[in-house]
């Protein structure tokens, strides 16, 4: 099974192939009636090739599993791809610990997932088409996580961009907020082409540095040259900024609250579970690197703290149910970079696969609500949907429970984990401000919950909330499945005894290289991290009771606290005014700039002012010359014996 | 293989084909186009038959022909093509059918003045990248300029006499100065050989020796002559007015090829004639091509005419083949040489495609547009794919020239410095905003003029057209093996022949 990995990235390319070339023609056999059953069919191949992928890595896993430890690294070498000069690129999958548990995740999630937008984009007139593209992101985050080397790696990068791109924008026709969704697409795209210019330039000097691009043999070389720190330094700076782009941190957390406007499945896929996390993957994959930088890895961490603390505050106040889910996704990213940041590599990958879970069935629960509000995505608008729409609310109040951090769900596991590290490898300082923005996360969240599922009904009669059909509630009964358990694969230490954390085991041959060069030795006890656990969920308990307070018993507070504190809501409602910011100092700027100075002053003023001036000239001397040529034959006689004449004084002048 | 006429069947084809036209009847319109194409395909085929006779394990100049031309001057009809110039032969034999098929409807009257001058086009194109006598050479790139100034002139947009002269006047004053180069050259050659020559392989041993001032001066004048047609920053300005004014075949070929004979130039000539001058001039030549880079891509963000925007769009490409042709690694000039294939195939199929709603709009403001992928959706397809290939995506064929160029620049110790490669990079963010914004502008949203709303989408021969571009596109995006092998050997004799004391490859 690991031989056949590849399948994994064929089958899903295939798919994207056979429905997007031959989508159009299966929606139509037969005539329109039979549209559901063509639905049907188009569904199939693209979560089947998923899903067949999901089964071989699950192959590859078990086998994997029977290897020694020290011995679970598998090259599958394919072919080369881009030869030149001492640059050797080949396409290349590697199977180890790391690359199978996002594959696992990718796979499993990514066919959950499938199998939910059957039911969601029924009826969709280009259905086809989202499945074709759905198929082809799955395809390049494949290639992201399996590559054996940073180019194939940024292969799968940039496509994940371009499938972002090309999902957000699926609506294309469609106004979104202020403009359209096809805007919101462009930013994506852009703002993390500035990402990519980060990751080019880190390859580039990885490339100078070690001379080749592959993951083993610039790792390997690692303690065998002698790099100069500031090297390192640079190479981690410059990777970051692409994964600042990718997975949505400061400053280039713009785009992800934007790309709301794509399908809620994408939201859930894309910019949930999968892609958003490749930033996350792609430093951790790195370790080693950042372990011999050790500057950057602080900036890591102050960056992912920040950026948690940061979109969690703006969470507090928005309205639109998948913008919250969206300020929530920057937020739980940052306690992934904020893991990274302190060393505690395996940590933050743990939080990625809980996270997939759980965000993933908040997005999905979302589109069932908002499905059922007949695309009404307002909280405002909602209330006392639980009785309508059981599976919905449960498996939604599940997922909430865990990215709250309340034991034993998932994310109590994995949050708990990078707090308790924040402290342990980091500082007081970091684990405070994570332990702030888990409170805060705790109350947005049943914010949520409360605003959506219980209290008054706000919404109109126009609307009639029903459960969403099985095919996309048993999607959302299996996450909540992995929401509730999927966290005890990484019981911590504390609790699971001697045999110490399992996920942490696993992944230790990846990061060993990266743990013994950072060279921690906790000297923290049991009972600091018993203290520092407790507070963060009991904080995170009063949260929720805060939350009940004041959106179920006294509802007409909010609107009081907000017109109380109005100079700071209005900041946060607006989310700082960030995007207004960037569009004011950068984009403008720019636009106007080329425009203006470039286009008309530069280009045409000034370069063709001199080429058309030179013509200009040139012509008007000609034409004044061309009088002489009157074709008279008298004066060409004068002219003549001029010349002749100037001709003899010269020679005798100069004789 | 060697001396089995090829080569001068690959010019002759055309050049047959074009005076046998001149006896076809004016009303027979199809006859013409047909035998425009066969004859173009003709030249497709034997260009075919050099690719898989070229010998790759033995690299260097092969079916090499030389008859004596002039003999008192030495000067010979001396051709041949090493991996460079076949790929770049290729690319000429193998856009000219397409865009004969591209203009079947669009070229309504005097087709057989129109394919005449395609034809001739192409032996011009052809004879320049085959040359190896610099009078040949000469004459071939003087030539080809008559076919293009009639081809803007007369079928061009309402503006098209400005363009032709703009065009012609441009090249010609670059031209001239390369001539009297060429001379000065020649002669000095007799010092040593005894006698005038014009022989590219002789000079190759000669044009090292020269002194270094005098290098300079000599590298120059052929620079400046390479740089217009390139063209290099801030040579560019003849290019927008001609492209926007040109008809789409002349679009394609103009982008397609044209511009690659001025860095071919520079690759085959500058170099290795003057070694020294080049590596004095280049970091000046790589600052000129990075603002061409970003000043190329942030005039093209603010164009109103899609053409316009596509034709500032080559200003940024062309930068970085010239960028990677001075870096003088061998990555950097392998991209170069894949990049100058690249950019005919891409910026060739955007041109194509922007014809092809030309065609039934008569507009190209970008403004009268919007909302048409729902209206023609095959059309939009083609269209998002071109764009993808233009921005670099991974896959297809930009990102391999981009990426080698700039991963080569990166560590070139002729530029010795990261800042080159950082300020070519952000040309990556460029390319994604100019020509996302378009797509959007011209595809997303609702429609909003009515005349857009009854747009027929693509038909069978404009997919075929553009299909087959699309065919390389990926080719080169996933294995470009086959096309980088063809030039390896050749790239390396070029940087070896420049940096014979440095090691190659190596920091």
């Amino acid at each position: 099974m690991i031989q056949l990995i590849y399948l994994t990235v064929l089958l899903p390319f295939l798919g994207f192939l056979i429905n997007g070339l031959f989508g159009r023609k299966i929606s139509r056999l037969g005539g329109s009636a039979s549209g559901g059953k063509n639905e049907k069919i188009i569904g199939i191949i693209g979560s089947g090739a998923i899903g067949l992928s999901f089964l071989i890595v699950i192959g590859a896993f078990i086998q994997t599993l029977a290897l020694p430890a020290e011995n679970r690294q598998t090259i599958v070498n394919l072919f080369t791809w881009i030869q030149a000069g001492g640059l050797n690129i080949s396409v290349a999958y590697q199977v180890d610990q790391l690359s199978l548990i996002m594959a696992l995740v990718v796979t499993g999630v990514g066919f959950i997932i499938h199998v939910y937008s059957i039911g969601y984009m029924h009826g969709d007139k280009a259905f086809w088409r989202f499945f074709s593209y759905l198929n082809l992101f799955i395809f390049a985050m494949m290639n992201l996580i399996l590559s054996d080397n940073f180019v194939l790696l940024f292969l799968g990068w940039e496509g994940v961009g371009l499938c972002s791109y090309l999902l957000i924008g699926f609506w294309y026709d469609r106004k979104f907020e202020k403009s359209s969704t096809s805007d919101a697409a462009k930013k994506a795209f852009i703002v993390n082409r500035i990402g990519d210019f980060g990751f080019l330039l880190g390859m580039f000097l990885i490339y100078l540095t070690f001379g080749s691009l592959n993951f083993n043999e610039v790792f390997s070389r690692i303690n065998a040259l002698n790099i100069p720190s500031s090297t390192f330094n640079f190479i981690a700076l410059f990777l970051f900024i692409g994964a600042t782009g990718k997975s949505a941190q400061i400053p280039l957390y713009i785009w992800l609250p934007d790309a709301m406007a794509g399908p809620t499945p994408v939201s859930a896929l894309i910019h949930a579970a999968t892609m958003v996390t490749a930033g996350v993957y792609m430093v951790a994959r790195c370790s080693i690197i950042y372990a011999s930088a050790p500057a950057i890895m602080t900036v890591v961490a102050v960056v992912g703290v920040l950026t948690a603390m940061f979109a969690a505050t703006i969470g507090l106040v928005q309205n639109d149910i998948k913008k919250v889910l969206a300020y929530s996704t920057i937020s739980q990213l940052g306690y992934m970079f904020l893991a990274l940041g302190v060393g505690a590599f395996s940590a933050g990958i743990f939080h990625v696969m809980t996270h997939a879970f759980f965000k993933a069935l908040l997005f999905l629960g979302a589109g069932s609500v908002i499905h059922a509000m007949h695309d009404e995505q307002n909280i405002q608008q909602y209330g006392g949907l639980k009785k309508y729409m059981p599976v919905t609310y449960l498996t939604f109040l599940a997922a909430s429970l865990a990215i709250s951090g309340i034991p034993p769900f998932a994310g109590f596991f994995s949050k708990d984990e990078i707090l308790w590290y924040s402290f342990a490898n980091g500082n007081f300082l970091y684990w405070l401000i994570g332990a702030i923005t888990a409170l805060m996360t705790a109350f947005y969240m049943f914010r949520l919950v409360y605003l959506t599922f219980e209290g008054k009904e706000r919404f109109g009669h126009d609307k009639h909330p029903h459960e969403s059909p099985k095919i996309m509630t048993v999607p959302l009964m299996i996450l909540a499945v992995l929401s509730v358990i999927g966290g005890f694969i990484g019981i911590p230490e504390l609790f699971s005894g001697a045999n110490g954390n399992a996920f942490e085991n696993w992944l230790e041959p990846v990061f060993a290289n990266a743990q013994s060069r950072l060279m921690i030795y906790g000297t923290h006890s049991h009972f600091e991290e018993i203290l520092l656990m407790s507070v963060t969920v009991i904080g995170a308990a009063l949260s929720i009771w805060y939350a009940r307070y004041l959106y179920i018993h006294n509802t007409q507070k909010p609107a009081v606290y907000a017109q109380k504190f109005k100079g700071i809501y209005n900041l946060l409602f607006n989310k700082y005014f960030v995007d207004e910011a960037y569009e004011k100092t950068v984009v403008k700027p720019i636009v106007v700039g080329s425009e203006k100075l470039l286009w008309k002053i530069t280009d045409a003023g000034l370069i063709d002012g001199i080429v058309n001036g030179t013509a200009s000239i040139i012509g008007y001397v000609s034409a004044k010359i061309r009088k002489v040529q009157t074709g008279v034959a008298q004066s060409y006689a004068l002219v003549m014996m001029l010349g002749i004449v100037t001709a003899l004084f010269w020679l005798i002048l100069s004789l | 293989m060697e001396n089995n006429y090829l080569l001068s069947f690959l010019i002759l084809a055309p050049l047959a084909g074009s005076i046998i036209l001149l006896f076809f009847g004016k009303d027979k319109e199809n006859l013409v186009r047909y035998f425009g194409l066969f004859v173009s395909v003709l030249a497709f085929i034997i260009s075919l038959v050099l690719f898989f006779n070229y010998d790759l394990t033995k690299g260097g100049f092969q079916f090499v022909e030389k008859f004596d031309w002039i003999q008192n001057l030495h000067i010979s009809y001396n051709v041949g093509i090493d991996g460079i110039s076949l790929l770049l032969v290729m690319l000429t034999t193998f856009l000219t059918p397409l865009t004969l098929l591209s203009s079947w409807k669009s070229i309504k009257h005097n087709v057989k003045e129109f394919t005449f001058f395609m034809l001739l086009l192409e032996v011009g194109m052809l004879g320049v990248f085959i040359a190896l006598d610099l009078f040949l050479f000469y004459v071939f790139w003087e030539a080809m300029l008559i076919p293009m100034y009639f081809i803007i002139g007369i079928w061009g947009g309402d503006n098209r006499i400005y363009a032709s002269v703009k065009f012609f006047l441009y090249t010609m004053f670059g031209s001239l100065l390369m001539l009297v180069a060429i001379v000065w050259l020649a002669v000095y050659a007799s010092s040593s050989l005894g006698h005038f020559s014009t022989n590219l392989l002789e000079l190759y041993s000669i044009g090292p020796t020269i002194q270094a001032n005098i290098q300079e001066w000599m590298f120059l004048a052929f620079a400046l002559s390479f740089a217009i047609k390139v063209p290099l920053f801030p040579l560019h300005t003849w290019l927008p007015d001609a492209h926007v004014q040109a008809p789409t075949a002349g679009s394609v070929i103009l982008a397609g090829v044209l511009l690659k004979m001025g860095t071919y130039g520079l690759l085959r000539f500058c170099l290795p004639l003057f070694p020294q001058a080049s590596i004095h001039f280049a970091p000046y030549i790589s600052v000129l091509a990075i603002i061409g880079i970003i000043y190329g891509a942030l005039v093209a963000m603010v164009q109103k005419d899609m053409k316009k925007l596509v034709a500032y769009s080559s200003v940024a490409h062309l930068g970085f083949v010239v960028l990677g042709i001075f870096a003088m690694t061998p990555e950097a000039v392998q991209g170069a040489v894949i990049q100058m294939i690249n950019h005919g195939l891409s910026t060739g199929a955007l041109f194509l495609l922007v014809g092809v709603v030309y065609d039934r709009t008569h507009t190209r403001e970008i403004s009268e547009y919007g909302g048409i992928a729902r209206v023609v959706p095959v059309f939009a397809t083609f269209f998002m794919i071109a764009s993808l290939s233009s921005i670099g995506l991974p896959g297809l064929n930009g990102f391999v020239g981009e990426f080698l160029i700039l991963i080569g620049s990166f560590k070139s110790p002729v530029l010795n410095s990261w800042w080159y490669t950082v300020f070519a990079a952000s040309g990556v963010i460029f390319a994604a905003v100019y020509l996302l914004w378009m797509y959007q502008r011209v595809f997303f949203g609702e429609v909003k003029n009515p005349k857009m709303s009854t747009l027929t989408d693509m038909n069978n021969r404009e997919i075929f057209v553009l299909a087959s571009i699309f065919l390389f596109i990926v080719w080169i995006g996933i294995y470009p093996g086959t096309f980088l092998k063809v030039s390896a050997k050749s790239t390396q004799s070029i940087i070896e022949q420049v940096l014979p004391n440095k090691i190659i490859g190596m920091k």
